[in-house]
């Protein structure tokens, strides 16, 4: 009987072992960036298309190169507040290696070793090339350093304890594509502006409710998170506009009967408009392209 | 009597209701008319910088001209208190308008700056639409990002 109970507990401490081996915060193995030189220039385009500011900026600042975070997103989840990402070194994330900021982007994992909400959208930066990684780095060094300290997430029991997100991760965290490579023109660059740098899946795709994406609904339209209203489907069931339309929403913010752009998605259109248009019309492309949702 | 009299009291609330409900509905038609108004001249020099239809310059013009009407009707008449998206079904009229009123005041105001800039430029030639499209939407942007709640 004894030898039984210590058996059972060895187990379910082995058990338990596993499972914590399996949620542990994930890093970017250091063999990939070396040799790899940020070039803050380049990082500027980076910046933009992955549109940091338009939810680290202040709430009420008119400088939106000033990360000091702040902005209120509520969720199922509760509520995240968007940490201040600018070069302070005591409140923002100046005094962090390459490497922090590698697994932040590409893991989801802090420099501490905990794991990140997926408010900040890892789940799609994941895919992000380790050369634009290392850009944004640079530029993102150049920007102002403000010292408002990072509001704390209003996050509820169970989903404040940092390492079950290591769980969430198993479950739906992962660097592939959702559409397969296309040979459509501007198909590489539109599905990496969609997919990875502009995040779009991360509002225009329905989740579950354990707030994991549903791919097989990709881009189909989704709940506002917000609670109001919903965010339209990009997908061709619903989406009417032809691939000029798109590319000309996103420079201009006009829809083809001159509505114009609102929400969140202005701060979207807006970083769009100073992208190339060989950049707008890749992801027009990429849009046009989609599949119904089954 | 009595109950003739609680009828007719009755019917005069039903009777003041109705008469609110259609005001507000004149008042949100009144609102999205100007949008309407709006979003066609855009669509016609929006027409006109894509290439969809010939630069006229006098079409132009009299297009830039109809937006600079539009921006001068003074908001506040048409957004009297209570006429938000929570309290009524059919606008989307975000509340924080009647929190921050000089605020959205400011942001017709700038779209009144870029059509007074638009009306000046559009009649030059067709490569002045573009920029003059770019600071008037830009003014759209400007108050939907804040005042308008999402579909």
């Amino acid at each position: 009987m004894k030898r039984l109970l210590t058996g059972l507990a060895l187990l379910a401490l082995a058990g338990g072992g596993i499972g914590w081996l399996l949620t542990a915060p994930g890093t970017v193995e250091a063999s990939r960036l070396d040799g790899v030189t940020g070039e803050a220039a380049r990082g500027e385009a980076v910046f933009t298309a992955a549109g940091c500011a338009s939810c680290h900026h202040a709430p009420d600042s008119k400088d939106k190169q000033l990360l000091s975070g702040g902005q209120a997103f509520a969720s199922d989840f509760g509520t995240f507040y968007a940490p201040n990402i600018s070069p302070s070194t005591e409140a923002g994330i100046g005094g962090w290696s390459l490497q922090d900021f590698a697994n932040a982007v590409l893991k989801g994992t802090s420099p501490r070793g905990q794991h990140y909400y997926p408010a900040f959208p890892y789940g799609s930066y994941s895919k992000m090339e380790i050369q634009d990684v290392a850009d944004l780095w640079a530029y993102m060094q150049t920007l102002p350093p403000d010292a408002t300290p990072s509001k704390a997430h209003d996050v509820g029991f169970p989903f404040n304890i940092r390492r079950s997100l290591g769980g969430w991760k198993l479950l739906f965290f992962s660097d592939d594509y959702v559409m397969a490579a296309s040979d459509a023109a501007g198909g590489e660059r539109g599905r990496y502006l969609v997919e990875a740098l502009a995040h779009c899946g991360e509002c225009h795709t329905p989740r579950n409710p354990l707030g994991g994406l549903d791919t097989s609904r990709w881009l189909a339209g989704a709940p506002n998170p917000s609670g109001q209203g919903m965010i339209p489907a990009l997908t061709p069931d619903k989406l009417t506009w032809g691939a000029e339309d798109v590319a000309y929403y996103l420079a201009s913010g006009f829809t083809p009967d001159f509505d114009s752009v609102g929400g969140h998605m202005a701060a979207v259109v807006d970083n769009f408009a100073k992208l190339p248009a060989e950049d707008r019309a890749a992801v027009a492309a990429y849009v046009k392209a989609l599949p119904a949702p089954d | 009597m009595k109950r003739s009299i609680a009828l007719i009291a009755l019917l005069s609330t039903l009777g003041g209701t109705a008469a609110i409900a259609q005001d507000t509905n004149a008042h949100l038609k009144a609102r999205q008319g100007q949008f309407r108004i709006l979003a066609l001249n855009l669509g016609v020099l929006g027409g006109m910088a894509k290439g969809a239809i010939e630069y006229d310059a006098a079409v132009a013009q009299a297009a830039a001209d109809s937006v600079a009407g539009v921006a001068m009707v003074h908001q506040a008449t048409l957004f009297p208190e209570g006429t938000d998206a929570m309290s009524l079904d059919g606008t989307r009229a975000d509340p924080g308008i009647w929190d921050n009123f000089d605020d959205f005041n400011a942001k017709w105001a700038a779209l009144g700056e870029a059509a007074m800039k638009a009306k000046e430029t559009v009649g030059s030639g067709k490569d002045a639409i573009g920029p003059a499209l770019g600071m008037l939407g830009g003014t759209c942007k400007g108050c939907h990002d804040t005042y308008r709640t999402p579909e």
